[in-house]
């Protein structure tokens, strides 16, 4: 869980308390070096291949996970963030944060979108994020990449790449950051 | 969160603090973005219907309300003063009921008699915004204003401004020296005496009556336009005396630093506070300001209906994503 969330989402000023590192920084670059290769097999290459990252969370994948698909194909595929606060059908339970900007300047039309995030859950962010995606065009496709899918689905939808299923309790918090992903709880 | 915004309404920038201005201009970024896509518009406001009371005339703040407001998704309703049953004499106060009844979440107004939003605000739930009232207040063309200087020019702290003109009948004068000031501004008025108000007591500005004195010391120079209606009642000798003494034309513009922006907040009479010359210089960023206009409105829009409101009122978010 981003930053953001974690500040502003019950219990108000807690803290997140991490129970058990479920991978460490070097499994995580295994992940996504195993994700980066599914995404050229997939793709037959990475031309037309477009990586936008999910705000706050997915940005920092989007960035490991183009760095390793430039060390695999020898280019690096476009990158962009995508903040879809104003999108979602919960809008006023989640903050609407400045920091979180979005930043697509390529045209969408006939491109592949491989979106990126840190945790797939309810799975009512990438429907969000399918929505805002049509504001900036009509892209040929798009797949979904995630960290992690912690289940829990309300939506029908799924990750073409996962780099880890981690089955969770409702009210668990999972927290992938730089060092790792944590399973645990905001403790007040 | 913006305290000001906290109460529900938009009436004036008097009593917003730095942080509550900054946070809507922060904001106002996230909803520029959403002005450069290919489809602009986002459905953070659907549902919510939106009322434009007008009963002065306006181009720019009635048309970037209304494009604030579609563009946030949400349903407009648009009442003119002339074409409505106030010219059969129905009452101000009758008026806003019925355009409550109709299901109207927002109410913006703008009124030739200072304090009207603040009484309808008073008679009613909905969202009231003051879109100027008289001589009192202008408040989104003040962020506007804010916006689009920390734009140009970074942080406004220190930042040097000299507004000109017709002072003391302006409500954007008001807001923009309330709003300027809080962010650490320098503004110095410039204009004649009759056109300045009577007591500036409590106001943290400057005066200067010698516009050219000025500019060479000018960050921000911000003309306010001249109402022909100031000569009769004998407040100017002659527009061609005005122009004279505080016109900016090209000999002016050539004073201030190359780095100044010049700003008016429309509508220009072209050949009295600006010259055609100086309003096509590259340093005018008056179009700017007409963009960045619809921006903020739809910040204020938003945290006023949309989820600042809730996230302040009910905070019941989820765990997780």
């Amino acid at each position: 869980m981003a930053k953001r969330e974690r500040g502003q989402t019950p219990p108000f000023g807690g803290v997140f308390v991490a129970h058990a590192r479920i991978l460490g920084a070097e499994d995580m670059a295994r992940a996504v070096r195993r994700m980066a290769h599914e995404i050229i097999e997939r793709n037959h290459g990475l031309s037309d291949v477009v990586l936008i990252g999910l705000q706050t969370g997915g940005v920092f994948v989007t960035e490991q996970l183009a760095e390793a698909l430039a060390e695999i194909d020898g280019q690096r595929p476009a990158t962009g963030t995508l903040d879809v606060a104003l999108h979602r059908d919960d809008i006023g339970l989640r903050p609407v944060v400045p920091e979180a900007i979005t930043d697509i300047t390529m045209n969408l039309d006939g491109k592949t979108v491989v979106l990126v995030d840190d945790v797939l859950f309810t799975g009512r962010t990438i429907r969000a994020a399918l929505d805002a995606l049509g504001t900036f065009g009509r892209p040929q496709g798009v797949q979904l990449a995630v960290m992690v899918d912690r289940g829990h689905r309300e939506l029908p939808i799924r990750p073409d790449y996962v780099g880890k299923n981690l089955p969770t309790r409702r009210d668990e918090v999972v927290d992938v950051h730089q060092q790792g992903v944590d399973l645990g709880a905001v403790k007040k | 969160m913006s305290n000001a915004l906290v109460d529900g309404n938009l009436l004036g920038i008097e009593g917003m603090t730095a942080t509550e201005i900054e946070e809507i201009l922060d904001l106002t970024d996230i909803f520029a973005e959403i002005s450069q896509r290919p489809i602009p518009k986002v459905p953070a406001l659907r549902g919510q219907t939106i009322a434009t009371l007008f009963f002065e005339n306006s181009t720019r703040t009635r048309l970037s309300f209304d494009t604030a407001a579609r563009r946030l998704s949400a349903d407009t309703m648009t009442f003119g003063a002339g074409s409505s049953s106030l010219s059969k004499g129905e009452s101000l106060r009758d008026t806003v009921e019925v355009i409550e009844a109709y299901g109207a979440d927002a109410l913006i107004v703008r009124h030739p008699m200072a304090g009207t939003a603040q009484r309808i605000a008073n008679w009613t739930d909905a969202v009231v915004i003051n879109a100027g009232d008289g001589c009192h207040e202008h408040p989104t063309q003040a962020l506007l204003d804010a916006y689009t200087l920390r734009q140009h020019c970074g942080n406004l702290t220190g930042l040097r401004i000299a507004l000109v003109g017709d002072i003391d009948h302006s409500r954007v004068a008001r807001s923009n020296v309330l709003a300027f000031t809080a962010l650490g501004a320098k503004v110095t008025l410039v204009a004649p005496a009759t056109l300045l108000p009577s007591s500036l007591t409590g106001w943290p500005v400057e005066v200067s009556h010698d516009l050219n004195a000025v500019l060479e010391e000018t960050d921000v120079c911000y003309l306010l336009r001249l109402q022909h209606e100031r000569i009769s009642e004998g407040l100017i000798p002659s527009i061609r005396e005005y122009v004279t003494d505080f016109g900016m034309n090209e000999k002016r513009a050539n004073l201030l630093p190359s780095e100044a922006i010049i700003c008016h907040p429309g509508p220009t009479n072209r050949g009295v506070e600006i010259d055609a010359v100086v309003a096509a210089d590259p340093r005018a960023v008056i179009l700017d300001q007409v963009a960045n206009g619809v921006s903020v409105r739809m910040a204020v829009l938003f945290l006023l209906l949309g989820a600042g409101r809730d996230l302040i009122e009910s905070p019941t978010a989820e765990g997780n994503k």
